[in-house]
Order: structure tokens, then sequence, then C-alpha cells
């Protein structure tokens, strides 16, 4: 006979702390992918000096105060402009020519986070005369990297970085054209943010809310669990028509999930995908 | 009357700069049925061949790992460049692109601690040549979970710095050149 089976109590203090987010917040990490969040929630429990993850969790529930700053470490925050250009050359010359046939167009930038992939994107659509008459709805559930995302404000030592991205990503002009730098940050342009719906949304617990014609996902869905991937994709899924584009990750793939039925190949090495007809 | 299944090996490899020169003997040497997860450091831009240069020196294909991929017996599943490689309990990969760890994304600590919480005693980490000390932490977690841990020989090594730190995190990993840590490999599928 073997002995009842436990739960190893770390593992067991995570799901604890995550219910507790969950039950008094509504912030949902249940299904995020165990091994990179417990790496992170042990940071966090370092930096708000708790010994256990029970502490930070009773802090959790009696000074709500910290929650804020237990969101900054839970979600993920790191990112650059342009990153991976061979996929913003990819939209540049063979998804923006489709996108340019509607009158209006509609981009979901999912899981925005601090704003580096929609300041690329706003650029882009500008670059391509599409972006009068483009609307962008950048979501994300952390109120304090949509704050960042509308300020636009990136620190001047990462534009090396991003300026090389840009021009890896096809752009004629320069990335200098959209910023100005000063007191070491760049700020960029407030026209590049006069088109964006910034909101609050979660992929864990939220619904569409609109039809898009693109969705950009990117290293977001990596820190889900399968299940949670799969919400997701749904709600992608439901968001764009017929012939619309969903951009994921270079290293996410449709090809584990049953969402993938609804999407077909648009440019395999880039990870853009279509929208099947139903 | 059954014969015994060969015991479950995961392999978790990790090396820096002259880990290719090591993997050019230990590749080749290794058997097929072998599950091996691997991180170098190598810069983005120059890392795309990596899986099929890695691939064509011994039986065993190499490819970059996809997220959520299943970690599985047969192949070297390689870190992409620029993400974190993680081993999930319920045995897929999933990527991080959080921040760099030692100055290092892929990081091969966070490869060895994550597999060492996934797979307990069923962990071989194995540690090449590098100038940093990425991978001793890591190989120390293994080692306290009941994995095992393996260095190559640092007189065998182009820089001996990275398997020197895990020998004083792991004083009794089994050192060995490069040839024999493929044997020493291979020997784990028939332990019982």
């Amino acid at each position: 006979m073997s002995a009842p089976r436990q739960k190893d109590p770390d593992v067991l203090e995570v799901q604890l702390l995550l219910d507790a987010l969950y039950h008094r917040f509504g912030y949902d990490f249940r299904r995020y992918a165990p091994a990179s969040l417990r790496r992170r929630v042990h940071q966090a429990c370092v930096h708000l000096k708790c010994a256990t993850i029970s502490e930070l969790q009773g802090r959790l529930l009696h000074e709500s105060e910290i929650l804020d700053q237990l969101l900054g470490f839970l979600t993920v925050q790191v990112s650059e402009m342009f990153r991976d250009p061979a996929y913003y050359r990819a939209l540049r010359e063979r998804v923006l020519p489709h996108l340019a046939t509607f009158p209006t167009v509609k981009v979901w930038v999912a899981g925005c986070s601090s704003g580096e992939e929609l300041y690329s994107l706003a650029i882009l659509f500008r670059e391509e005369g599409l972006f009068d008459r483009t609307v962008f709805y950048a979501t994300d559930i952390n109120p304090h990297a949509l704050a960042k995302a509308e300020a636009g404000i990136y620190p001047l030592d990462q534009i090396r970085l991003f300026t090389e991205n840009h021009r890896g990503s096809g752009a004629a002009g320069s990335l200098s054209d959209y910023y100005s730098a000063g007191y070491g940050v760049a700020s960029f342009d407030k026209a590049l943010r006069s088109r964006v719906v910034f909101s609050d949304h979660s992929l864990a617990t939220d619904e569409v809310f609109a039809e898009v014609h693109l969705v950009s996902c990117r290293n977001v869905l990596i820190y889900f669990e399968r299940a949670l991937q799969d919400r997701a994709l749904r709600l992608f899924r439901d968001a764009l028509p017929h012939n619309g584009f969903l951009g994921l990750g270079s290293r996410e793939s449709l090809r584990f999930s049953p969402e993938s039925a609804a999407f077909e190949d648009f440019d395999r090495e880039n990870r853009i995908y279509r929208r099947r007809g139903s | 009357v059954s014969i015994d299944a060969p015991r479950p090996c995961w392999v978790v490899m990790g090396g820096s700069a002259g880990s290719v020169a090591a993997l050019e003997k230990l590749l080749p040497g290794l058997r097929p049925e072998l599950a091996v997860a691997l991180v170098l450091h190598i810069p983005p831009r120059r890392a795309s061949q990596l899986a099929a240069v890695l691939g064509a020196m011994g039986p065993l294909p190499a490819k970059e790992v996809d997220d959520k991929e299943p970690f599985r017996p047969g192949a070297i599943y390689v870190a992409p460049p620029d993400y974190h490689l993680l081993v999930e309990p319920d045995l897929m990969f999933s990527l991080s692109t959080e921040a760099p760890e030692l100055f290092s994304r892929p990081s091969i600590n966070i490869l060895f601690e994550t597999a060492a919480r996934a797979l307990g005693p069923g962990v071989a980490a194995v540690v090449l040549s590098g100038a940093n000390a990425d991978g001793a932490r890591g190989a120390a977690e293994v080692r306290a979970r009941g994995g095992r841990v393996f260095v190559q020989a640092p007189t065998t090594a182009e820089y001996a710095t990275m398997p020197q730190a895990v020998l004083s995190a792991c004083p009794d990993a089994v050192v060995l050149p490069p040839e024999r840590l493929a044997v020493a490999l291979n020997a784990l599928l028939d332990a019982v």
C-alpha cells in the first residue's frame, strides 16, 4: 500500500497564493506554466522580504497595496521593439497589402505589456500608409504595464537595438523620426497612440470585445499552460473573421492546440496564421 | 515474465565557449534512445543553424524547441536563441523571455533547476567547456534532488571555468573527457 498522495509543500504554497490572488482580486494565474511562474513567485518573495510563499500570501490578503508589486513580478515585462525583425518584415510585405484593401482596419495587440510591440506596429502601419485608418486595441492585465505603454518612454540605452531591429524590418526611414531623446530616455511621438485604445483585458478570464483583422500576440502564450493557451487561441479565433491574421512569437505554435483546425499557415517561418472560413 | 523497460533518463546539458568542440566528440557516441535538452550560449543572430549542425554530429536528431513541445526520448532539444528553456512538471518544455541570468539567455541554471524539480532522480546534468559560471547553481539543485551530475574534465576543456565552477558546487560530480561522457550517459539507460 502506498501512502496517500501528498503534494510537495512548496507546490501547494504556490497554488494557495494563486488561489488567494484570484479569489481576493480576480487575477487568474492558476493556469500559467508552473516552472517559470514559480521562479517569478520566488523573485517576488525575495524582493518583498517574505521568508516563505505563505508569508507572501498572508501579506497579500492583509496589505492589498502589495498587489501592484506582486503583479509586476508575475507578469513578464521584458520586451524590445521590432523583436525578430523578420516578423515585422513579413507583416510589412505580405500582410499589410491585404489589410490595405479594407476601408478601416482593426488590430489587437493582446498582452501588450509595456508597449514595445504596439509601437512597433504603429510605426509599421504609419510607414505603410495605413495608420490613419487603423484602430489598435492594446490590452493587458497589468495596469502599471498599460500605463508604461501609454507613456511610450523607453531607456535610451535600448534604442540602438531597437534601431537595428527596425532597420531589419525593411523600413525605409529612421526610427529616430518617431521619438525625441533626452535625460537618458526616448519618448515616442504622442501621435503614435492617437489611434490606440488601451484597455484592461485578461486572456484568462475575459471574452472577445471586437472583431479585428489582425491579432498580434508575441511571447505571451509561452507563459501559459496548454489549456490556457487554448482558451486564448479560442478568443483570437472568435475575434478574427475569415482570412483574418494571427501573429505569434517566433517559437510559439498552433500545432499542439485543437484550435489549429481553425487556422492555416500563412507564413510558417514567422508564425503568421490565417483564419479559415467556417 | 516481463522485461523491465529502460529506466527513463533525461539528460540536460549546457556549455559555452569551447563546447561545440566537446559536442563533436560527445554526440557521435550517444545512443539514439536518449532524451537530451541543451543550452549553449551562442550570440542570438548566429544561432539559427545550430540544430542542423548538432544533429549532423551524431545519431540523435536535433531540433530547436517550440514552446510546449513534449520532452521525449530520441532527440536533442536545443534552446532557441534569446529564450530561456524550462522543463515543466508535465514533461513539456516552456520558453521564457525573462531577463538574462548571469548575462545569459538561454540560461543553463534555469534549464537545470526546472529539470531537477520536474524529474528529480531521473535527471543527468552535463556541463561542458565554458568561460563563465552558469550551470553551477543548477547542477547543485540537480544533485540535491537526487539526479546525477557530470562534467567535462577541465583538462580537456578549451575553457575550464564552467566545469571548475560545477566541481566547486558539486564535488562528487563525475569528471570525464567528452568521449567517455557519452559512454557514461548511455550506461544510465541500462541502470535499473
